[in-house]
């Protein structure tokens, strides 16, 4: 011990609250922004926020929001995301965001109140068993009945919520445990209970195998996912190098857009069920695939018996669980993305190895690109929400935007449209699919960055889920742009209707919608209608350079499908294209139509 | 993952030490309901008070790959120390201790009492037409003798689920 601020000299003379010792530690923790809403089990944690300036406290219009914001702020800036919510429903309302960041490791340290410990158990008013409800839905979590525990609790959350892979972690404080004076640790003396100490290191010798398989292929790919992502910039960085010394062709999953340059000649575009062609198609016929930070969803592989059949797999994870989940690989290396990816460089370099000839592999790739999967037909009358995503793109990619979606059509039609050529400026909700993930998410990401352009690409339905927090944006003075692709339709779900269920749209067409423009001036912001082409380009640029938060409708073609599609149980190279004439109502088995 | 063929389904004892602290028990008991694993037999108890450390041993099945599986989603579990697979250790030990109600008179009665002494159970309660045997061993052995038993007036029994340890000095 050096030195002892004035803080800690206070500390010893007089005790700290528990809410006050949480206060603190979030301090320490170099927390900037937490997002919640009060209510009496923790009164005591936001009359502690009264006296704390370092701590901005965004007060969103239901706890879903808050975490959802979190989300945004962690995903666009690597930090982990804090909510603070109240015990019993301010717990529940987060929980669809806590499954959702769990879904695809997003560090979130989730606050929550609970009733005095001597009425736990006892039906009390506003209470639910939090940690009973998110055990399952969290990568860790506490109920901490001792006010001696709380500060090593706070640093411990923290740890584990963001190394590894990160994740949500859950800390449930009673109301009495906020007002009992206890001690206050620091971050550097908090010594954890659990010894969480994930590998990060990848194993040497299977680098050097992996990358002696690497250097004779004939057809490789990297498949890359949020992984990468989550390692940091430097990881994105290595992919790059590393990509660029073998000359292969690089895809990405959802999560993991914008780690690789859409830019670069060697990207092929998102893979997957509503991914491009050519990547699917070098999927399907790669000889060795490099997994990096992605794990084999089934959004990723289709039919699993017919995924990439005749090629030799290496899988690189933090999480080991995730190796041999779903498909079997030959050489699963644990560890760190970008730590990896490093030493693998290292091991090429090493080795000696030259850069492979892939010459027939590219001209084969070429054929494939010649195809153009995303084409849809342009007309002149209607905009197509493929042409406004496209528009929205080069109006907006010479500024420093971030891009969040709800999920549907809209959010597919973003990940092929919408080009991104650094990590972490997309976010979007992957595995768990929450529609009212876009709107809360661009809350969080503006709150992160001030100055940039944040934009909400969103479905008319989806964005009902969350609207309300559109008032939160008008309250902070948050200028994000909600680009609602306005088909009148659940647009997935009427495309999977009319494909597999006989096109009977059983309730999936959006009945009674708000006038958006309206609505957006009601809630205090900016609303702006474009119907035709024509007046499209105008309209984004006045969306553009409004300085306050504005919802806008843009009407876009009615009954536009998503394609190409990997139909549910086929293989990568069996997908429905838009404009090749398969009879849609057959292209799916009775088989397929089980899976979701 | 699909089960393909060739690959049976293997029975596995997992000796799990954990953290002692509330809740971790329904932490390892939700991970397999949650990802549909089978769980044939549990135990728990607090080992080590020192060190706050519980042992929980799990037996399961499952095909190869599944069981790969369950070891690496308990191993990444952050209340969770150590994933022992004892049943793949030749120095692995398992055991069962259990309880066995046999009622009956005369020749029957007998004969339960002459094979109790061959599968070395001790007689813990007895009354003018029942017993309640203890008996400790491995699983099959008690199958083996709840069998023998059946026909002579089986009438209930308690059993622990497998207990295991590893041989020798570590």
């Amino acid at each position: 011990m050096t030195t002892q601020t004035t803080a800690e000299a206070e500390t010893k003379t007089k005790p700290l609250t528990g809410a006050e010792i949480l206060v603190r530690a979030l301090v320490d923790q170099g927390v900037d922004t937490i997002f919640g809403y009060p209510g009496g089990a923790v009164l005591p944690i936001y009359d502690a926020l009264f006296h704390e300036p370092k701590l901005r406290h965004v007060l969103v219009r239901h706890e879903q929001g808050a975490t959802h914001a979190a989300e945004g702020y962690a995903r666009s800036t690597g930090k982990p995301g804090v909510v603070l919510v109240t015990s019993g429903p301010g717990a529940t309302n987060a929980i669809t965001g806590i499954v959702d960041a769990l879904m695809d490791s997003i560090p979130l340290v989730v606050i929550t109140g609970q009733v005095a410990t001597h009425l736990i158990g006892s039906d009390a008013f506003q209470e639910a068993d939090t940690v009973g409800i998110t055990r399952s839905c969290t990568k860790h979590n506490y109920l901490v009945k001792n006010v001696n525990d709380l500060a090593r609790v706070v640093h411990e959350a923290f740890h584990i919520a963001t190394s590894g892979r990160p994740g949500p972690v859950v800390i449930d404080i009673p109301k009495d445990v906020q007002f009992m004076p206890g001690p206050y640790i620091g971050p550097e003396e908090a010594k954890p209970l659990h010894t969480y100490n994930p590998r990060t290191k990848g194993d040497p010798t299977k680098i050097a195998e992996a990358i002696a398989l690497l250097a004779t292929a004939k057809r490789p790919v990297f498949y890359t996912g949020g992984g990468i992502i989550n390692a940091g910039p430097a990881a994105s960085q290595a992919l790059r190098d590393l990509a660029h010394m073998v000359g292969a062709p690089v895809t990405s999953t959802l999560m993991g857009l914008g780690a690789f340059p859409a830019a670069d000649d060697q990207w092929l575009g998102m893979l997957g069920m509503h991914g491009s062609f050519e990547a699917n198609h070098v999927m399907h016929d790669c000889d060795v695939m490099v997994c990096l930070g992605a794990r084999f969803d089934d959004r990723i592989t289709g039919r699993l018996d017919a995924f990439s059949p005749g090629s030799k797999k290496i899988h690189v994870d933090i999480d080991p669980s995730s190796i041999n989940k779903n498909v079997r690989v030959d050489i699963g290396i644990v560890g760190d993305a970008g730590s990896i990816i490093t030493d693998m460089i290292a091991a090429w370099n090493e080795g000696g190895y030259k850069k492979p000839d892939l010459a027939d592999w590219w001209a084969q790739i070429e054929t494939w690109r010649a195809r153009n999967g995303f084409a849809y037909r342009k007309d002149p009358n209607v905009i197509k929400p493929q042409y406004a995503i496209e528009r929205l793109y080069e109006l907006t990619k010479d500024r420093k935007t971030y891009i969040s979606t709800e999920v549907g059509q809209h959010q597919m039609w973003a990940a092929q449209f919408y080009r991104f050529e650094e990590p972490n400026r997309w976010m979007t909700s992957g595995g768990l699919g929450t529609m009212g993930y876009g709107l809360p998410a661009a809350v969080g990401a503006q709150m992160a960055h001030p100055d940039a352009l944040v934009i909400d690409i969103a479905g008319e339905a989806s964005v009902q889920m969350t609207m309300q927090e559109f008032s939160t944006a008008v309250q902070f003075n948050l200028p994000i742009k909600i680009f609602i692709i306005n088909n009148e339709w659940m647009g997935m779900v009427r495309q999977w209707q009319q494909l597999l269920h006989g096109e009977r749209y059983s309730h999936s067409y959006s009945e009674s919608l708000p006038d958006f423009v309206k609505l957006a001036e009601a809630l205090g912001g900016v609303g702006i209608r474009a119907t035709t082409p024509d007046e499209l380009d105008a309209k984004i640029m006045e969306m553009i350079d409004s300085p306050r938060p504005v919802l806008f409708d843009c009407r876009v073609a009615k009954e536009e499908n998503c394609f190409p599609m990997i139909p549910s149980g086929k293989a990568h190279n069996e997908m429905l294209l838009g404009d090749d004439g398969t009879d849609l109502d057959s292209a799916i088995d009775d088989e397929g139509k089980m899976l979701v | 993952m699909p089960p393909r063929v060739n690959e049976a389904i293997e029975k596995r004892t997992f000796a799990v030490l954990v953290d002692n602290e509330p809740g971790v028990l329904a932490r390892v008991v939700g991970l397999f309901s949650a990802r549909g694993y089978n769980i044939e037999s549990l135990t728990v108890a607090e080992t080590d008070t020192a060190n706050h450390a519980s042992r929980i041993t799990i037996v399961t099945s499952g095909t190869p790959l599944i069981l790969e599986q369950i070891r690496a989603q308990l191993d990444r579990m952050v209340s969770i120390r150590t994933v022992q697979d004892v049943s793949s250790d030749p120095l692995g030990i398992e055991r069962e201790l259990s309880l066995i109600k046999v009622r009956g008179t005369g020749e029957q009665r007998a004969e339960a009492l002459r094979l109790a002494d061959i599968f070395r159970a001790k007689v813990i309660d007895t009354t003018h037409e029942s017993f309640v045997f203890e008996l400790t061993g491995a699983s099959s052995k008690i199958d083996k003798f709840l069998g023998l038993m059946e026909p002579l007036g089986l009438v209930e029994m308690s059993r622990t689920g497998v207990l295991s340890l590893t041989r020798g000095i570590d």
